[in-house]
């Protein structure tokens, strides 16, 4: 199954930082996944646990939040408070059998497009290690069970 | 404000599990200042019991509404329509309004998804810690402002103790002394005479030595 299985990761991006590097990715013409969607946030601070759940609970596999450099946070902790609620969502996700690991928090600064092309294409192959989310997985399951 | 911290996932689920159709419940009070069931825990709890359930293969129909004031039976009436539609309703208030609740519905199984743990104020952002323990006769004018009650290990009336050392009690190093406390805003206002007087034992018949207690006002009551 997991030849077949390619991943819906879901990539919070800050506009200041990480997705400044992946505009950088594409001006440099480095690939990266195209199983990575990007939903560009004012800044990681944005982005709240429920928006992770949502993204899981809704069928993505995987869900990272990709912000500043720890420091360099356009709006000084927005990356730092992300990097707590990151951390928060891997303890529910624990608490309610889902796999920790697919959700990150992960830094960059506006000219490493290489490392968001990387991390996009890290990230996709652990998901894809992982296989499809358990979530999505016994939902399709019992729809398939109910329509036959 | 009263303070609360979610339960387990484990336990919560285990009380919902038998149920189909859910309503889960938070309160706008305390419990949203202390981000343990205001609005945004409930719908992370609802997201959390849904992915659960959805993983067992079974959908489960959760309804979130979050009340200005779980303890209030004018707002908990605002469930009337709601309540019929649920099997079962998970309650993220304190234990106050959890009680509302299951008076006002009383055919209806309700859960606390909270455990409801002290009266305390916010020392910083994400922290919280116990100052009141409601024991009905303060004496926060005599001692400076800090309690002995709340914030002393061993509620001394009459303090430190031996087990005080550098300002910290003995329980734990990162656990301030009451008295020592009280004893540095005493000196700071110029009051550290008072720590030499005596109080008497407390009266503790205002507390819960007397039973459940109840205000009633007169002016208000009708």
């Amino acid at each position: 199954m997991t030849d077949t299985f390619e991943p819906e990761i879901v990539a919070f991006c800050c506009h200041y930082c990480a997705y400044t590097a992946a505009d950088m990715a594409g001006s440099k013409r480095i690939s990266y996944p195209p199983n990575v969607k990007i939903i560009r946030v004012p800044c990681t601070g944005k982005v709240d646990a429920i928006h992770i759940m949502k993204a899981l609970e809704k069928g993505a596999d995987g869900v990272y939040v990709a912000g500043c450099l720890e420091g360099d946070c356009h709006f000084k902790t927005g990356n730092i408070r992300a990097a707590h609620r990151v951390r928060r969502v891997q303890s529910l996700l624990e608490e309610i059998g889902v796999e920790p690991g697919r959700v990150e928090m992960i830094t960059m600064s506006a000219g490493m497009g290489e490392r968001f092309a990387k991390t996009a294409r890290d990230f996709t192959e652990k998901i894809r290690q992982l296989g499809p989310s358990p979530v999505k997985t016994a939902a399709r399951d019992f729809r398939r069970r109910a329509v036959s | 404000m009263i303070t609360a911290v979610r339960k387990p996932m484990e336990e919560i689920i285990a009380c919902v599990e038998p149920y189909d159709r859910i309503l889960l419940v938070g309160c706008n009070e305390c419990v949203s200042v202390c981000s343990a069931g205001g609005r945004k825990e409930v719908a992370l709890l609802a997201s959390a019991l849904h992915m659960h359930f959805m993983k067992q293969g079974k959908t489960m129909d959760i309804r979130e509404i979050t009340l200005e004031r779980q303890c209030d039976p004018e707002y908990v009436e605002e469930l009337v329509t709601s309540v019929d539609g649920s099997d079962a309703i998970l309650s993220m208030a304190c234990g106050c309004g959890v009680q509302t609740i299951a008076a006002r519905y009383r055919e209806k199984p309700v859960f606390p998804a909270v455990n409801t743990t002290f009266m305390g104020a916010s020392e910083r952002q994400g922290v919280w810690s116990e100052r009141c323990q409601g024991c009905g006769d303060c004496v926060l004018g005599i001692t400076g402002g800090i309690c002995p009650i709340a914030r002393c290990s061993k509620r001394l009336m009459n303090g430190p103790c031996g087990g005080s050392t550098k300002g910290k009690c003995e329980i734990d190093a990162n656990v301030d002394c009451a008295w020592q406390l009280i004893w540095d805003r005493l000196k700071a206002l110029g009051l550290e005479r008072r720590i030499e007087d005596i109080m008497e034992a407390k009266d503790w018949r205002t507390s819960r030595d007397g039973g459940p207690r109840k205000i009633i006002r007169e002016d208000l009551a009708s």
